[in-house]
C-alpha cells in the first residue's frame, strides 16, 4: 500500500520539480521603455568587467531586455560571433584577417567600436626589489620563443642568480596576442614554458606566491591587487614609464597601452534592443569604464562614434 | 610435539591491534579535520553575506548589490530537467536489463560499458553535449542542452542503482504474481517496481546531488557568466550555482571571494536537503524481507 502510494508520488515528482523551477518566471514584462528581446555578448575576459557593468546598468534601465555576457577569450569570442551565436564580441585586440574570413564565410560583418584603453601590466613579486624597470628588448629576450633565460642574472648580470618563474595569459587571450606582437615583435610568438591561464586571478595568485616570478595581464587586475604585487616599469628607449591611468591615456606608457573593443554585427544593430544597448554603452562609458578599472577614451570620441 | 611452536605473544598482538585502531582513528580524524577546516573557513568568510536579499538579488559588479537569484533558479531548473530526462531513461534501461534482457554476452558487454561510463570524467560529457545537444540538435546554449548533458552524466549511476534495487526484490514475489496469472508487465508495474522504488529514488537523488555541483561540463557547453534575469523556459540561457561561485572566485576583489563563500554555503544547504530527502524516502518506504 505504501509502495503504491510511492509510485504515484514518483510520477508527480519530476513534473513538480519543473513547476517549482518555473516559479522564477513572470517578470519579463512591465518595463518602462517597452524594449524587449535579448542581447548576447561573449569574448575577452579583459573587456568582460566593462560589458558586465554595462549589462547590469542597462537591464536596470530596461527591465524588458535580457543581456547575457560570457567569457571565452577574444579568439573564442570571435569563433562564436562568426558562427552567428552572439550579437556582440568583446575583444582586447583588433579582429584578425583569419577571423574576418571566417565571419565572411558565414555572411557576418563586424563593426569595430573602441570602448576603452587598457595598459598591459608587467608584474613581479613584491620581494623582488631589483626588476623595477625593464627595457622592451629585455622583455623580448625573456619571452621570445626558445628563450633560454631561466635566471634573473641572465637578463642583467648584476641581478641575483635566482630562478625566473613566468606567468601569462593563455593563447586564446587577446592579451597574449597583443603582448607578443608589441614586445616580441611577432604575434603569438612566445616561449611556452610558462604557466598559462585564462583566469587573471590565477596569475595574480601565482606571482604573489613565487619570489622569483614575473607575469603580465591587464591593468585593471593589477589595480585591484596592487598591494600584493610589484610593478615593472617599461623602458621603450625614453626612460622608465610605469603604467597608470595618466600614462595609459596619454600614450607615454608604450608599447603596452592598447585600445580594447566591442564588435557588433550590423544585422544585430538593426534590432532596437541591441541598438539601444550599444548607445547605452557609449553614453555611459565615461562613467562606468573608470569605475571598473579602465581608462576611458576622450569623451568626444564616444560622441563621434555615436554620431556615426 | 613441539608446544614451543605456538607462542601466545598476547602483548605483541594486542599492541598491533591497538596500533591498527590508532591508524584508523587518525584516518577518520584527518578527513574530519580537513572538512571542518573547510567548513569553518567558508562559514567565516561567507556567513555574514547570507541574507534573504542575497538569495533574491541578481549578480552585480558591486558586492553589496550582488545576489544569487539567477544561479539558484538556474540550478533548480537544471535539476528538474535533468531528473525529468534521466529518470525515465535510467529506470527504463534498468528494467530492461534486469527483467527482460536475456543473459548473454551482449548484455554482459552492455553492463560492463555502463559501469565504465560511470567513471568517465565529466568534462568528456561536456564535449559530447556541446557537439550533440548544442550544435547537432540545435538546442543552443540553453537549459535544455545543459540538462541533457547532465542527464547523460548521471545515467550510468541511475541505471546501476535502479538495477541493484530491482535485484533486491525477491523472485518469490514475481513467481507469486505469475502464479496468479499476472502478465510480465502487470508483475513489474504492480509489484516489482513499487517494491524497488525507494532504492531507485535514493539512487536518483544521490546522482542529482552530484549533478548539482557539476561545473566543467556546463562551462564546456557554454553556461554564461553574467545572467541577471530568471529563466522562464528550457530554451533560455542560464547560469548555475557552481558557475557563479567559480566566477566570483576569479574576480580580483576580496569581497567577491566572500560572496563565493556565501554561495558555497547555500549550495551545501541545498545538497544537505537533497540528501536528507533521500534518507527520509528510503526509511519511510523501505520494506525488509
Amino acid at each position: 500500500m505504501d509502495a503504491k502510494k510511492l509510485t504515484r508520488t514518483a510520477l508527480v515528482l519530476a513534473p513538480l520539480a519543473l513547476l517549482v523551477a518555473g516559479c522564477g518566471g513572470g517578470e519579463r514584462s512591465g518595463d518602462g521603455t517597452g524594449l524587449s528581446g535579448m542581447v548576447s555578448i561573449d569574448g575577452s575576459s579583459t573587456v568582460f568587467p566593462i560589458s558586465e557593468a554595462m549589462a547590469e546598468e542597462f537591464q536596470i534601465a530596461n527591465p524588458g531586455v535580457r543581456v547575457i555576457v560570457g567569457i571565452s577569450g577574444t579568439g573564442g569570442g570571435f569563433k562564436k560571433f562568426c558562427a552567428g551565436e552572439t550579437d556582440i564580441s568583446d575583444a582586447s585586440r583588433p579582429i584578425k584577417q583569419s577571423e574576418m574570413d571566417l565571419c565572411a564565410e558565414n555572411g557576418i560583418e563586424a563593426i569595430e567600436i573602441p570602448v576603452a584603453w587598457d595598459g598591459l601590466t608587467v608584474v613581479r613579486n613584491p620581494a623582488n626589489d631589483w626588476a623595477t624597470c625593464m627595457t622592451v628588448d629585455e622583455l623580448a629576450r625573456l619571452w621570445q620563443p626558445g628563450s633560454t633565460i631561466q635566471r634573473w642574472n641572465q637578463i642583467r648580470p648584476d641581478w641575483p642568480d635566482e630562478e625566473i618563474v613566468l606567468y601569462g595569459p593563455d593563447t586564446d587571450s587577446g592579451t597574449f596576442d597583443y603582448f607578443t606582437a608589441a614586445v616580441v615583435g611577432e604575434e603569438d610568438a612566445s616561449r611556452d614554458d610558462y604557466t598559462a591561464s585564462a583566469d587573471d586571478n590565477v596569475l595574480v595568485v601565482g606571482v604573489e606566491g613565487d619570489a622569483g616570478s614575473l607575469g603580465y595581464f591587464g591593468f585593471a587586475y593589477y589595480e585591484e591587487s596592487s598591494d600584493r604585487l610589484g610593478l615593472v616599469a617599461v623602458d621603450n628607449g625614453n626612460g622608465c614609464v610605469a603604467p597608470s591611468r595618466e600614462t595609459i591615456e596619454n600614450g607615454t606608457y608604450a608599447p603596452l597601452s592598447r585600445p580594447i573593443f566591442i564588435y557588433v554585427k550590423p544585422d544585430a544593430l538593426a534590432r532596437p534592443e541591441v541598438r539601444a544597448f550599444v548607445e547605452f554603452y557609449l553614453n555611459n562609458a565615461t562613467v562606468l569604464v573608470p569605475e571598473v578599472g579602465y581608462v576611458p577614451l576622450a569623451a568626444e570620441r564616444y560622441e563621434e562614434i555615436l554620431d556615426w | 610435539m613441539s608446544g614451543e611452536r605456538f607462542r601466545p605473544a598476547r602483548d605483541r598482538r594486542r599492541r598491533v591491534g591497538a596500533i591498527f585502531r590508532m591508524v584508523c582513528l587518525v584516518s577518520i580524524g584527518f578527513s574530519m579535520l580537513v572538512l571542518a577546516i573547510l567548513l569553518v573557513d567558508v562559514a567565516r568568510d561567507g556567513l555574514h553575506w547570507l541574507s534573504w536579499d542575497f538569495l533574491a538579488r541578481y549578480p552585480s559588479r558591486i558586492p553589496e548589490r550582488a545576489g544569487i537569484k539567477s544561479a539558484i533558479l538556474g540550478s533548480l531548473w537544471m535539476m528538474g530537467l535533468t531528473a525529468a530526462i534521466s529518470f525515465p531513461l535510467g529506470v527504463g534501461a534498468a528494467i530492461y536489463l534486469e527483467e527482460y534482457a536475456p543473459r548473454n554476452w551482449l548484455t554482459r558487454l552492455l553492463q560492463t560499458n555502463i559501469g565504465n561510463l560511470a567513471g568517465v570524467p565529466s568534462i568528456v560529457y561536456g564535449i559530447l553535449g556541446l557537439a550533440i545537444f548544442v550544435r547537432f540538435f540545435g538546442f543552443g546554449r540553453s537549459l535544455l542542452a545543459g540538462a541533457a548533458t547532465l542527464a547523460l552524466l548521471v545515467l550510468p549511476v541511475v541505471i546501476v542503482a535502479s538495477q541493484e534495487a530491482l535485484k533486491a526484490v525477491p523472485s518469490s514475489l514475481r513467481e507469486a504474481s505469475y502464479g496468479l496469472g499476472a502478465t510480465k508487465w502487470q508483475t513489474i508495474r504492480h509489484h516489482v517496481l513499487p517494491m524497488a522504488l525507494p532504492g531507485i529514488l535514493t539512487g536518483m537523488i544521490l546522482s542529482l546531488s552530484r549533478a548539482i555541483g557539476e561545473t566543467a561540463p556546463l562551462i564546456m557547453i557554454g553556461a554564461l557568466t553574467f545572467i541577471a534575469f530568471s529563466p522562464t523556459s528550457p530554451m533560455d540561457p542560464f547560469t548555475v550555482l557552481p558557475i557563479q561561485i567559480f566566477n566570483w572566485t576569479s574576480k580580483p576583489q576580496a569581497e567577491f571571494h566572500d560572496l563565493a563563500a556565501g554561495a558555497i554555503i547555500v549550495l551545501l544547504v541545498v545538497l544537505l536537503v537533497m540528501n536528507t530527502g533521500a534518507i527520509l524516502l528510503r526509511n519511510k518506504f523501505q520494506k525488509r524481507f
